[in-house]
Parts: C-alpha cells; sequence; structure tokens
C-alpha cells in the first residue's frame, strides 16, 4: 500500500511546554486509523499539525511524499485533506448546501451547477437532502456534525481528519454520527479519526495509537488494545474509558 | 436669545435667507458626511484587519492610528490639517480646500472609531471559523472575505451606524475653519442679523433631518441582527410534513 501521511520527528511547544515529543508515523493511503489518549496528551495538536493549523516546532510532515510547509500548506490542505472538528464549525451565514459548495466554487473552481450536483451526492451519503436549504442553526448538532462530514466529502480528498467528532454531541446523536463514519469507512478514504468512541475503534480501525503526554506510547490493532495492552498507562487509560 | 422666538417677522427673514444660506450649508454638510463616511468606512477596514492581524508590525501602526486619532480633539486635527498641512506639503500660500478639509478632519478621525469597531466584529467570530476556512485551503483574504466579514458585518452594522451619526454631527467642527458647512452659515447669518434663535432652531432642524433616519436605521439595524437566519424548507419535506400539520 501507498503511503499518504509521514511525520518525521514532530516535536510541537508551545513556550516551554512540549506538546508534541519526537512523533514518528507513517499513515497508507486507505488506512483508518483511530488515535487514543487522556486529555491534553497532544492527539489534536499531532492532526492539526498534518494540515497545518498548527506550526510544527521541528520534524516535518509529508503528504504523498510532498513536505507540508509554511509557503504551501494552503495549497496542500485544498488538494489533499479535509477536517471534521468537534464543534463542526460550520459556516452559519451560509445555507447547508452554500457551506459544502463554497470550497469547491471558490478554491476548485467547480461550476455552481456541477458543485451543487455533488453536494447533494454527499448529503445523501449522510442522509441529509432534505435540510439543504436551512441554516446550521437550524439542525440539531447531530445534523450539523453530519453536515460537517458532507462537507469534507464534497472536496473530494484522499485524507480526512477527524478531532473528537462526537465530543460536543448529546448521548443520543453519537450513533447517528458514528454510523455514517463507519459507512465512510467501507470506502478507500483515508481516516486519521481522535475518538474515545471504543467500539468505532474496534469496528473501522485498522490501527489504533495511544498518544501520552506527546508520544505514542503504544501501538496496534484494536483487537490488541482490548485483549492485552502491554503499557500501564495504556491499561489505565482503557480502564477508565471502556467502563 | 428665546426672547425673539415668536417674532413672525424674524422668520420672515429667516425663509428669505434659506436659499443663499442653509441651502448651501446644508448640501455642503451633506457632501462632507458623505465622502467622509466613505473614507472613514475604508480606513476602518483597513485598520481593522490590521489589527487582527498577525503581524506585529501591522498591528503597531493600527495602534498609534487608533490612539492618536481617538485621544486628540478633533477641533485640534482639523485646525492642523487646515494651517499646518500645507506648509509641511511645501505650498506657502497654496490653500486646501474646505470640502477635503472637512471629507479629511472628520473622516480620519471617525475612522479610528470605526477600526476599533471593525476589530471587534472580526474578533467576535469564533476562531473555529478561520480554523474551518484554513482546513479547506481558503487563504487569509479569501477566510475575511468569504467566512469572517459575512458574518462580522450584521454585529457592526449598528455601531458602525452610531459612528456615522457622530461623523454627521462632528462635520460641524468645519465651521472653525469657514467651512462652508450647515453650521458656519447658521452663525455667520446669526451674527449678521442678531436673530440667534431663528438660526440655531433651523440649523438643528436640519442637522435632525439627516440624523434622525440614520439613528431610526442603526436601531432597525441592532433589532435585525439579532435575529437568527432562517432557512427554508425543501419542497419535499413541506409535503412530507403537509400531512402531519
Ligand atoms: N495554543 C496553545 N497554547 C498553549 N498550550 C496549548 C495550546 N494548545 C494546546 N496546548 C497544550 O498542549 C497540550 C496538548 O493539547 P491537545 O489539545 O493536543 O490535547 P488533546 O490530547 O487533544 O486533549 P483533549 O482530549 O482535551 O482534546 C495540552 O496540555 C494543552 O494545554
Ligand atoms: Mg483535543
Amino acid at each position: 500500500m501507498a503511503e499518504i501521511v509521514r511525520v518525521e520527528n514532530l516535536c510541537k511547544n508551545y513556550g516551554d511546554f512540549e506538546a508534541l515529543k519526537d512523533i514518528n508515523l507513517t499513515v497508507n493511503e486507505g488506512e483508518k486509523l483511530v488515535i487514543i489518549g487522556p486529555s491534553g496528551s497532544g492527539k489534536s495538536t499531532l492532526i492539526r499539525c498534518i494540515n497545518y493549523l498548527e506550526e510544527p516546532t521541528k520534524g516535518k510532515v509529508f503528504i504523498e511524499g510532498k513536505e507540508v510547509n509554511r509557503k504551501n500548506h494552503r495549497e496542500m490542505a485544498k488538494n489533499y485533506s479535509a477536517m471534521v472538528f468537534q464543534q463542526f464549525n460550520l459556516y452559519p451565514h451560509l445555507t447547508v448546501l452554500e457551506n459544502l459548495t463554497l470550497a469547491p466554487i471558490k478554491l476548485q473552481h467547480v461550476n455552481k451547477k456541477q458543485a451543487e450536483e455533488e453536494a447533494f451526492k454527499c448529503l445523501k451519503r449522510v442522509g441529509l437532502t432534505d435540510k439543504a436549504n436551512m441554516y446550521p442553526n437550524q439542525l440539531s448538532g447531530g445534523q450539523q456534525q453530519r453536515v460537517a462530514i458532507a462537507r469534507a466529502l464534497c472536496t473530494k480528498q484522499k485524507l480526512i481528519l477527524f478531532d473528537e467528532p462526537t465530543s460536543a454531541l448529546d448521548p443520543e446523536m453519537v450513533q447517528e454520527v458514528l454510523n455514517v463514519m463507519v459507512e465512510l469507512a467501507k470506502e478507500n478514504i483515508t481516516m486519521i479519526c481522535v475518538t474515545h468512541e471504543m467500539g468505532f475503534a474496534r469496528q473501522v480501525a485498522d490501527r489504533v495509537i495511544f498518544v501520552h503526554r506527546g508520544q505514542i506510547v503504544e501501538e496496534g490493532t484494536p483487537e490488541h488494545f482490548f485483549t492485552n495492552p502491554e503499557h500501564e498507562r495504556t491499561k489505565a487509560f482503557l480502564g477508565k474509558i471502556l467502563h | 436669545m428665546l426672547k425673539g422666538l415668536f417674532n413672525v417677522n424674524r422668520w420672515q427673514r429667516l425663509l428669505e435667507a434659506l436659499p443663499e444660506y442653509y441651502i448651501p450649508g446644508f448640501l455642503m454638510t451633506l457632501r462632507t458626511a458623505l465622502c467622509a463616511l466613505i473614507l472613514a468606512l475604508i480606513l476602518g477596514v483597513i485598520f481593522g484587519m490590521f489589527s487582527t492581524s498577525r503581524s506585529k508590525i501591522l498591528r503597531a501602526i493600527s495602534r498609534v492610528y487608533i490612539e492618536f486619532f481617538q485621544n486628540t480633539p478633533l477641533a485640534l486635527q482639523v485646525v492642523f490639517y487646515y494651517s499646518c498641512l500645507p506648509i509641511l506639503l511645501g505650498g506657502g500660500g497654496m490653500r486646501i480646500p474646505k470640502f477635503v478639509l472637512g471629507v479629511m478632519g472628520v473622516g480620519i478621525y471617525t475612522g479610528a472609531y470605526m477600526s476599533e469597531v471593525i476589530r471587534t466584529g472580526i474578533e467576535a467570530i469564533p476562531k473555529g471559523q478561520t480554523e474551518a476556512a484554513y482546513s479547506q485551503g481558503f487563504s487569509y483574504m479569501q477566510t475575511m472575505r468569504y467566512i469572517i466579514f459575512p458574518q462580522t458585518i450584521k454585529i457592526i452594522m449598528p455601531p458602525l451606524a452610531n459612528q456615522a451619526l457622530n461623523l454627521v454631527k462632528n462635520t460641524s467642527i468645519l465651521a472653525m475653519v469657514a467651512g462652508m458647512d450647515l453650521m458656519y452659515f447658521t452663525d455667520s447669518w446669526g451674527s449678521n442679523t442678531g436673530y440667534f434663535a431663528q438660526a440655531y432652531f433651523t440649523s438643528a432642524l436640519f442637522y435632525f433631518i439627516i440624523c434622525y433616519p440614520i439613528a431610526r436605521l442603526a436601531r432597525y439595524l441592532e433589532i435585525r441582527a439579532m435575529r437568527q437566519p432562517v432557512g427554508k424548507r425543501l419542497l419535499e419535506e413541506v409535503n412530507a410534513d403537509g400531512g402531519a400539520n
């Protein structure tokens, strides 16, 4: 399998604080990678360095062999990656349809009609075609997050980054979002997903990494994490979130 | 002053003076205000954006501009442009046209306040909006244009309208440098005739004619800014719901 993301010796400091310490990681095309770890361990920082929302202090990030740097990161984001945020971050002044078509029309120069057709296809995949002309504030949290996923799909990127997509949701809405993500995982899209939904991880992840204090402490299949995690930290963490 | 207020003869004189004093003054004030408003808005957008940019230099520049013009009296600024600017520009006997003087004085002054309004408006948009835009590959300018400004505009319209109101009233400072504006003609006709009551009441009325609609507009925008957008539902959904309702 071809590798799509490579992270080399990545460090990220906030002042004196080392949020990430020498991270090395490769992700293959089509792989579903789940990142777990306690609060403040650096999970968000790690995936935000991949699309350069955070600028690495040291080390390199490559996407499809191209280094992401200060100069080209907008271009790289435009061409390779999309992101789904914990707080959805839909554009509240635009309708659902406009949220989906803004980037294709303005950045990828798709014509409006085509972009809308594509947007409807994406909305269909998240089951929300009937909400196309609504504004985000008229939708429930779960629906908003599904729209955000559709927005990520709409730019047809190979890589989608998820930062705790279900953490801000009411419990009864978590499943509808996870269902959409499970469906998505059947396709050849590369997914890097920070989540504590271990059921989801077990269902779709090819690999799980456990991050602790800015380092990757343990890595393996979901089964490995459920059956015999090695590291004490991992055991303690899983003990907490599985009960 | 109030003694002659109900003197019909004096009002008669005032009516006669309208075409020569009040109308040109009113038009001058209106023109000055309009152009100064445009200048203030342009400065406000530029320096408002500077204040929120990542560059320390740009932020410092806008800070200096804002603090300087907010913390010195407008009257001094206008007098400075009137008396010192021609010398600084080289020409000894040169005079800056009164209209330009007014637009500059009030425009640059109000621009400082508008910058602050626009800065707070931009800062009121959650950081997640910028991040979402960047994650899609939008540049800084595109993010501003498509995502931040359209959301900011709703928040800042009411305070901007209030600034526009102040701007109109502040144009009266031009009278100090014989600005041919409404206030200047008011003073001039008032002291010529000694009919101060007529002079100032009429002047107030003219200012009111400009300011009141702006004040109403500000109020309207305030109410509108509190409303959330509501989208139309698609036809299928309306039909699907039809049975239930
Ligand atoms: N902008 C910042 N300035 C200073 N410190 C920061 C900043 N962003 C993150 N940090 C710190 O870096 C560490 C890692 O943060 P990060 O958001 O990556 O954690 P996380 O694993 O995603 O946690 P959570 O599960 O709470 O989202 C935290 O200790 C946090 O306080
Ligand atoms: Mg996080």
